[in-house]
């Protein structure tokens, strides 16, 4: 089961989405979840699976073929534009005019939301300030790096302050510290009360950022649960042992599985029940002097795989 | 969105439109004003002297009026055609798609952008034109309801082409060998009454005969085909437009899958 957060109306209702295209492929077969406002929710799965054409739906750049969908409490085929009020969306791909200043890609996003002049000019500054563009607002669009190009997406989708935030793959393409920056960011957007949904391919960024989690595969739901729940259903997990000393040629390690890294290095599976104390005292008695000991990344990453083949 | 919600979206998108082309002016207003300088130089000063009177006024007046349409109806609809065509292409059309801005402010929009091109490049050649003749205004409201309603239309018509349009060259094809045609063959620069009589019935097929002769009543008194007729087209013509615009957007197509 999801874990709960506050509130009684869902941030984001779906059920039973279909989506069939005019070539007969069906994109998604009836899916049905619930988001919980204030949560950051997980949306994964494998290229063509479905989530962008979700998103899509959720923010009408794709109609759907049945279902309903309901944004705080307001059906999309009731009032669409009022739904719409509630969502931020940030694409996969770079979706604004190369040629027009950061500012005013921003400032103009705002007008299509109805906020005056002022008011927009005012959030422009405060979102571009936050994701540190403050300085290129006066350069065009096509000037940006790739990262600057996403948090550039990041700061249009909040200008009208969003309580639904969706991000279709945000930190694609960019580097280590910039993806941090940009999590501790939308952690920070979240702690203050924005939802978030995100699908992403690192499927460490789920695990570091998100408390639930759906997995679409063919178009359906395969899974929807906490991450917590989800990584408690491992069945096992692989440990990094970096020793001091060269390992012993002749090496047997009791109860445990493992394999030879390096030279000074292994690889030891931790099946569910086993603790690390027996670790630590089966590598005592074969001689291993150990230095450090770090889990194998990605644990969700072996789970989502596992998810995947049993639903193939 | 409430009206004041609905104002403010329109005016952001109508402020981009004329940014726009304002910031590329000498691609969007420059072209017009050397070319109809040309047209009023050859076929008005150099050949139009030698031809004489048309319609009882000399070439030049006779021109002028059909020169100016036609610059009106080819910059209010490659206005909209390259500018929503080009918000497809590099889809931030999304950016409108996911806001709560409604359809037919959209619309109004982009159709008020190329609106205001089709005047301001109006004024520039009717300021031109006053260097090689002297404009008489027949009847002010007949220029101005004709003017405004074709480049209305033309700009309507130009957004068609820009949802249907799935490369660059398709924003070119209707242009050139469509409209330009429809243009020539519009009366803008020799009278119906020139025609043999079963030429001049096909002709009365061409619409851009009824917006070329409803503006030159307005200038000079005179037109080959009934005034009220050339309106009624004319409006028929943009309702039909306006209306099939808006079925375009509502349903999505070519722009949402």
């Amino acid at each position: 089961m999801p874990e709960s957060t506050a509130g009684s109306t869902p941030a984001l209702r779906i059920e039973n989405l279909e989506k069939s295209y005019d070539n007969g492929f069906q994109a998604l077969k009836g899916i049905s979840l619930e988001v919980a406002p204030g949560d950051f929710f997980a949306l994964l799965g494998p290229n063509g699976a479905g989530k962008s054409t979700t998103i899509g739906i959720i923010c009408s750049l794709v109609s759907k073929s049945a279902g309903k969908v309901a944004v705080h409490g307001v059906d999309i085929d009731a009032d669409f534009p009022a739904a719409k009020k509630f969502i931020g969306i940030v694409p996969q791909e770079f979706n604004f005019n190369m040629f027009e200043k950061v500012f005013d890609i921003v400032t103009n996003q705002a007008g299509f939301y109805g906020l005056p002049r002022a008011l927009a000019s005012e959030r422009a500054e405060k979102y571009l300030r936050e994701l540190g563009l403050w300085e290129k607002r006066d350069v065009t669009g096509r000037m940006l790096s790739g990262g600057m190009k996403r948090r550039l997406m990041i700061a249009r989708a909040l200008v009208h302050d969003p309580k639904l935030l969706i991000l279709d793959e945000p930190t694609a393409g960019v580097d280590i510290e910039m993806r941090r920056g940009m999590w501790e960011f939308l952690q920070k957007l979240n702690a203050n009360g924005t939802t978030i949904i995100l699908t992403t391919h690192y499927l460490e960024e789920a695990e570091a950022l998100c408390r639930n989690i759906a997995i679409i595969n063919h178009g359906s739901i395969v899974e929807n649960t906490s991450i917590k729940d989800l990584l408690r259903r491992l069945q096992r997990e692989v440990f990094i042992v970096d020793s001091a000393d060269p390992l012993p040629e002749q090496l047997t390690i009791e109860s445990f599985e493992f394999r030879r890294a390096d030279e000074r290095t292994l690889e030891i599976e931790v099946e569910k029940g086993q603790h690390l104390n027996d670790v630590f005292t089966a590598l005592d008695r074969a001689g291993v002097n150990v230095v450090s000991l770090r889990n194998r990344a990605n644990r969700l990453e072996e789970m989502f795989v596992n998810l995947l083949e049993t639903d193939a | 969105m409430n009206t004041q919600e609905k104002l403010i979206a329109f005016k952001t998108i109508l402020r981009k439109e004329i940014r726009r082309f304002i910031r590329i002016w000498p691609q969007t207003l420059l072209p017009s004003a050397i070319t109809m300088s040309l047209y009023f130089v050859i076929f008005g000063s150099l050949i139009g002297s030698r031809i004489g009177e048309m319609g009882g006024f000399s070439y030049m007046e006779f021109v002028v009026p059909g020169l100016i349409m036609m610059a009106i109806v080819t910059n209010s609809y490659s206005n909209v055609v390259s500018s929503f065509f080009g918000a497809k292409f590099n889809h931030s059309v999304e950016e409108l798609l996911v806001s709560p801005t409604p359809n037919y402010v959209i619309l109004l929009g982009f159709v008020s952008g190329g609106v205001i091109r089709g005047l301001l490049v109006a004024t520039i050649v009717t300021t031109v034109s006053m260097f090689f003749t002297r404009l008489h205004i027949h009847s002010f409201g007949v220029v101005v309801a004709g003017v405004v309603l074709t480049s209305l239309l033309f700009a309507l018509a130009g957004f068609i082409n820009a949802v249907y349009a799935n490369s660059f060259d398709d924003i070119s094809i209707i242009p050139t060998f469509v409209l330009t045609p429809l243009i020539y063959l519009g009366g803008v620069f020799y009278s119906l009454d020139l025609l043999p009589s079963f030429w001049a019935g096909v002709s009365k097929l061409n619409p851009l005969v009824y917006v070329v002769n409803a503006f030159r009543y307005g200038v000079l008194g005179v037109a080959d085909v009934s005034v009220a007729f050339a309106f009624a087209m004319l409006g028929g013509f943009t309702v039909a437009a306006f209306a099939y615009s808006m079925y375009l957007l509502n349903s999505g197509t070519r722009l949402r899958q």
